[in-house]
């Protein structure tokens, strides 16, 4: 099987609290600090897109990996806040680090999975032996509309995955998929915000995918939560991972390496996989962790990675996404918030 | 080569001249210039200007101005580079008739900036900067001058008060000049409490967006007295020099090797040393300009330039008397009549009885004018005869 | 407005910092050239900047151009950089307090212009301090 040969997190500096939105709206702030267990959230920049945050998680998974760039065959980001609705984002990506022209290249949605459809796939294009190197991206820069439940979580971060054949510093020992059909979640063409089903994106929908795809990897590879050293699921808010987690039979201190939400926010397609490299960043060699990806409309992906000796020799090569995120920020207010996010009527 | 006067200079009140179009701005400063020489015709022209295809949506002016001047079919030339526009045309005007080709030649510089607003002003100087490697990040004019001075200042030590210093004597001067765009005198807390337009340059360090032209009349020295009545003014040398317009490629951000250069040159020429010098027109498009071109002409020693203005060294009456027209901060700066309202100064200095604005016994004076942050530099040295 | 060729074209540096050393006397271009203003050389090495520099200069733009307005007011720098090549570039992540001439600064990859609601985004490199 592939293996993650090297990976890499990027999140914006600017955050801002969940007191500073629940002002503006007459929210009560408390309640979503406890119900949907948020602090705060990124902010990306209006100088970060989904491509730039790409591009510099990228370079970090590089430094990590240490392989010629040259050689990856497959370049794919996953991210519900491509900057072109036409005209892939890998592209530049792929420019950036040194990837072209020799590179299969696709932008990838799937709402908050794109990022580990984007992993998925090249796993498989390393196993089918069609590629020597994939770069897997998650990335985004996600938009709640004022004043919803969303604004409080949606947020901008980045994780990048060099995935090849050797085992690097952590092998994949399998994975799984599980989708239905479920409208919980989406935005419509030419829309500026997405839409959601309210509590319908709950047990019909995140628990439900979350539940039976950790069940069925679990199932595939015969391990229970014991087994596992570390679990990453999705993380629309900081409170859902940690229940699915509880229902699954995970320990909080399992999952808490990875449970970056509650001070980063959701990230979307950056979500699991951000919270996989936060995990990575602390794992030794030898841990089992288990991933589970979840994106609306709706499916989940499945991922046992088992960490190897690479890890103590890699992990300082590039920022450790939890020292980052609590290290390098700064707050913003809702204003300068608003102008970042271009939610100012302006003039022609 | 002959040797070449100036004969007749001209230049209207400069400002925002709402009802002109670049066309009579142009003409009214030429007609000026061939009144002044008293001359009953021109053989050829050349015009400076930097960009008037994107501040009028108008090229080709050699020959709309040649024609609006009533002067066509004579040969008439645009030229340009930059800021410095006016003394290349200038320049060219002066090779016209020290060759012979030509006995009877206008100069003139014209910028109608007026006619787009402060982002389209913005862009079209921008073009004189690296487009690619420069403007692309956002780079103001402003805030190019600005990192020059954050430079100079963090190397030599030179003082936000002295650039300020610059702009209350410039504007000192310029009260005493009825054709500035702005005559009258700012305080040193002025300048500083202005608007911040690039840190740490305020807008009250700034040359302003103005509309004007300026011209002059060249002949042979030796037909001066019979084809004009004004004392003619020699033109002792003429040079011009090139530096890489990108700041980040200069040896030193801090240095205008264009300048020094062309000064090298000019000094040559005329066979002079900066001493020699009564006083200067110099480039002022920003204060920190004026600091560093008076250290790159020798007239202050490397990374004292600062103390010009701040000492009184620069002022009427000082060592170096530095832009008594009020420059460009007071004057205003039409970036392609600059240069040839530099040389319209010069040449009413040197002819004596100037009024107020008299530099006392001057019989030698200099222009250098600068295009962009110094990526060119045209210096000329007249001298009355 | 400009077609989409003449910011393609400048891609290698925009994007990875594509320079250029004087193959006769070693004097190093960013960007690269046909001719080497040092010793009129006209065959170069491919090199790229490194990814660490120093400021030798900054200010702050408060009045910008009018595409740049909404990122207003901004820092912009020119960093020195290895073998003393220097590249004018945004500071991004910067509190303006903390410029100084000599502040170490690495390069990251931003969204530098966009050519209106409707044209390309244009992309790029803009200094970030070392923290």
């Amino acid at each position: 099987m592939a293996g993650i040969i090297g990976y890499g997190a990027y999140m914006p500096r600017n955050r801002i609290k969940v007191e500073e939105i629940a002002k503006i709206w007459g929210a009560d702030a408390p309640s979503y600090k406890k119900g949907l267990m948020l602090q705060e959230k990124s902010v990306p920049s209006p100088d970060q897109d989904t491509i730039t945050m790409s591009v510099e998680a990228t370079k970090y998974a590089l430094k990590r990996a240490g392989i010629d760039p040259t050689r990856i065959g497959a370049v794919y980001v996953g991210s519900e806040s491509h900057p072109y609705a036409v005209k892939p984002s890998g592209t530049v990506l792929a420019e950036a680090v040194g990837a072209t022209p020799e590179a299969h290249c696709a932008d990838f949605e799937f709402a908050c999975k794109a990022g580990s459809a984007a992993m998925f796939v090249c796993m498989g294009l390393v196993d089918g032996g069609k590629i020597e190197y994939g770069l897997a991206v998650g990335a985004d820069t996600s938009q709640g509309a004022p004043g919803d439940a969303l604004e409080y979580s949606a947020a901008a971060g980045a994780a990048s995955f060099i995935i090849g054949k050797d085992d690097g510093v952590a092998k994949v020992i399998d994975t799984y998929s599980f989708m239905t059909d479920t409208p919980d979640f989406w935005r419509r063409s030419y829309m500026h915000y997405p839409r959601h089903a309210g509590r319908f994106t709950g047990e019909p929908a995140y628990f439900k995918h979350v539940l039976g795809c950790a069940n069925g990897m679990m199932e595939k590879v015969g391990m229970k939560p014991k087994d596992f050293a570390y679990a990453v699921f999705h993380q629309p808010n900081g409170k859902f991972p940690m229940r699915v987690g509880k229902m699954l039979g995970f320990t909080k201190e399992q999952i808490e390496p990875g449970w970056l939400s509650p001070t980063l926010g959701n990230t979307y397609s950056g979500s699991s996989p951000m919270g996989l490299t936060a995990t990575f960043d602390v794992a030794n060699p030898g841990d089992m962790i288990l991933m589970v990806s979840y994106g609306s409309g709706s499916g989940s992906d499945g991922f046992v990675y088992e960490m190897t000796d690479k890890i103590d020799a890699v992990r300082d090569l590039a920022p450790k996404t939890r020292e980052k995120l609590d290290s390098d920020k700064v707050y913003i207010d809702y204003g300068t918030y608003a102008k970042y996010r271009r939610k100012i009527r302006m003039g022609e | 080569m002959r040797d070449v006067a100036v004969i007749g200079v001209g230049m209207q009140k400069w400002g925002e001249l709402w009802e002109k179009s670049l066309r009579d701005i142009f003409t009214e400063s030429a007609l000026l210039a061939i009144d002044d020489a008293g001359v009953d015709h021109i053989e050829s022209m050349y015009v400076g200007c930097m960009t008037s295809g994107l501040f009028a949506g108008q090229e080709h002016l050699g020959s709309l101005l040649a024609d609006y001047l009533g002067v066509a079919p004579i040969p008439s030339l645009r030229v340009e580079t930059a800021c410095a526009s006016g003394g290349a045309a200038f320049r060219q005007a002066f090779f016209d008739v020290a060759c012979g080709e030509h006995d009877i030649v206008l100069a003139g510089g014209v910028e109608k900036m007026t006619d787009v607003d402060g982002g389209g002003a913005t862009y079209a100087l921008s073009t004189a900067a690296d487009a690619e490697y420069e403007v692309y990040h956002g780079v103001t004019f402003p805030g190019l001058y600005a990192m020059m001075a954050v430079a100079h200042m963090h190397k030599y030590g030179t003082t936000r008060d002295q650039l300020a210093h610059v702009s209350v004597k410039n504007h000192h001067n310029g009260s005493k000049n009825p054709l500035a765009q702005y005559p009258f005198e700012v305080s040193l807390d002025q300048v500083k409490n202005s608007v911040a337009v690039a840190d740490p340059l305020n807008i009250l360090d700034c040359s302003p967006i103005t509309d004007g032209a300026a011209a002059a009349i060249l002949c042979p020295l030796e037909m001066a007295g019979k084809l004009s009545d004004k004392p003619p003014i020699k033109i002792l040398s003429s040079a011009h020099a090139t530096d890489s317009i990108a700041l980040d490629s200069r040896e030193d951000i801090a240095w205008l090797s264009a300048v020094e250069k062309a000064g090298e040159i000019a000094y040559t020429g005329a066979g002079l040393t900066p001493s020699d010098i009564d006083f200067v027109e110099v480039h002022d498009c920003f204060t920190i300009a004026e600091i560093c071109v008076i250290e790159a002409l020798g007239f202050f020693d490397r990374g004292k330039g600062g103390t010009g203005a701040e000492s009184g060294e620069t002022a009427m009456g000082g060592r170096i008397p530095v832009n008594p027209s009020g420059g460009l901060k007071s004057k205003g700066h039409p970036v392609g009549a600059t240069g040839l309202a530099q040389i319209a100064e010069v040449t009413k200095q040197l002819r004596g009885g100037f009024g107020e604005r008299q530099v006392e016994g001057a019989t030698i004076g200099m222009a250098q004018n600068m295009g962009g942050t110094g990526g060119s530099c045209v210096v000329h040295i007249l001298g009355s005869v | 407005m400009s077609t989409s060729a003449r910011y393609w074209r400048e891609i290698p540096q925009r994007y990875r910092l594509e320079a250029a050393k004087c193959t006769s006397c070693g004097k190093q271009f960013f960007p690269p050239r046909l001719v080497c203003n040092g010793c009129g050389g006209r065959e170069f090495e491919a090199t790229k900047l490194s990814d660490k520099g120093k400021l030798a200069t900054y200010t702050v733009i408060r009045i910008a151009p009018s595409d740049l307005t909404q990122q207003a007011p901004y820092a912009i720098g020119i960093a020195e950089f290895d073998g003393g090549l220097r590249v004018t570039a945004q500071v991004a992540d910067v509190d303006f307090d903390e410029l100084k001439v000599g502040m170490p600064v690495r390069i990251e990859f931003r969204r530098i212009r966009e050519e209106g609601e409707a044209g390309i985004l244009c992309y790029g490199y803009k200094f970030v301090p070392v923290r």
